[in-house]
């Protein structure tokens, strides 16, 4: 609803804003322009997502995901304590991360749903635990290794070398996962559950 | 660290398909399987572009964008982070293919390989759309009372951003 809003606003307010600075005529055409353009991203994006989407679920079916899922356990299990003793918990949490990591928004949403609701009988609260926000937090933070649509979208404008950002998507994103996990912890201390 | 990026499209795909052929997977059943996926997920986000980008165009056209690029410039400057962005940075904790549709604009009118370009494009790739992932968890979790995270995930985006914007100026600066 807030997004439909929003985008009523844009609107609106572009004709407002063109009427007053006498654009009102490239205000029209833009439009037009707009919904053409939208359809052209698509077909020029659409061959590099397939693409993508292809290479991925590959390294899915190779067991990439629950091998990454196994390995991140340790790490996991120092960050959510009470997960670490439900063992069902744990499979969700650490499947969340890895498909994360991998770029399976198909496998991840659901994982980290059932690790939200495991999370939340463990902890007994009818308020999110501090391990439920944590969750919640890294999946709002972007943690995946290759993200292919940006690079696709790249692509499709005219980069030269699409995936060239990616050691400056790694760096920013493991900084802004880090600063999520800090602030969590950090604020934990200071709001009641 | 540039070099890692050039020969990344090639490098992952081979390597993906040795590994799945060392593995004994059918490469070309994974592949197509995959790619029927990504024609999902293409048809998915057709729509929502048709609805978006007339929108951001009609507010670029209108005079607006610029204006409130112009109005950000001194502010944003102090902290490294380009202006035209700013329309990115709003949408993208709302809207997942809304920060596609205005990530595509900025980098069609500043070039892809830009500053401004690239800025985007990591700012898309080092964070979420915060506040979709918020109430899809919370609302399967069944949780009113979030507590911190809100706040907590707020920071991680903002450090997103501030971060997108100094590793881009220290790699290609």
């Amino acid at each position: 609803m807030l997004f439909s809003i929003i985008i009523t606003f844009m609107a609106a307010f572009s004709l407002i804003y063109g009427c007053l600075s006498g654009n009102l005529a490239a205000v029209s055409a833009a439009a037009a322009d707009g919904a053409r353009e939208a359809v052209n991203l698509c077909t020029s994006l659409c061959g590099m997502i397939c693409l993508w989407s292809g290479v991925i679920e590959l390294m899915a079916r190779t067991g990439l995901s629950e091998r990454l899922s196994a390995a991140l356990r340790p790490v996991l299990k120092k960050l959510f304590p009470s997960a670490a003793k439900d063992r069902e918990t744990m499979d969700a949490l650490s499947t969340n991360v890895s498909a994360n990591l991998l770029g399976l928004g198909n496998a991840a949403t659901p994982a980290g749903i059932k690790a939200a609701k495991g999370l939340k009988r463990l902890s007994g609260l009818s308020s999110a635990s501090n391990e439920l926000c944590l969750l919640v937090v890294m999946n709002t933070a972007s943690i995946q290794l290759l993200p292919t649509t940006i690079a696709s979208l790249r692509a499709s404008l005219g980069a030269s070398a699409p995936f060239d950002i990616l050691p400056a998507v790694w760096l920013s994103s493991l900084l802004s996962v880090s600063a999520g996990i800090l602030s969590a912890k950090i604020f934990e201390r200071f709001s009641k559950p | 660290m540039r070099t890692i990026g050039e020969v990344a499209v090639p490098l992952i795909i081979v390597s993906v398909m040795i590994y799945a052929l060392i593995h004994g997977t059918d490469v070309f059943s994974g592949m197509t399987a995959g790619a029927k996926d990504g024609l999902k997920t293409v048809l998915g986000i057709v729509p929502a572009l048709i609805a978006l980008l007339p929108c951001v165009y009609m507010l670029r056209a209108s005079g607006a964008l610029d204006a409130l690029c112009s109005l950000l410039r001194q502010p944003l400057s102090q902290i490294g982070i380009p202006p035209e962005t700013v329309p990115l940075m709003l949408i993208r904790p709302l809207s997942g293919s809304g920060a596609l549709a205005v990530g595509s604009d900025i980098m069609k009118q500043c070039g892809a390989d830009s500053f401004v370009g690239r800025c985007a494009s990591v700012m898309l790739g080092s964070t979420e759309t915060t506040f979709y992932v918020i109430a899809v968890y919370f609302g399967a979790a069944g949780i009113k009372k979030t507590r911190h995270a809100i706040p907590a995930a707020i920071i991680a985006d903002i450090v997103g951003f501030m971060s997108a914007a100094f590793f881009v100026r220290l790699f290609w600066g």
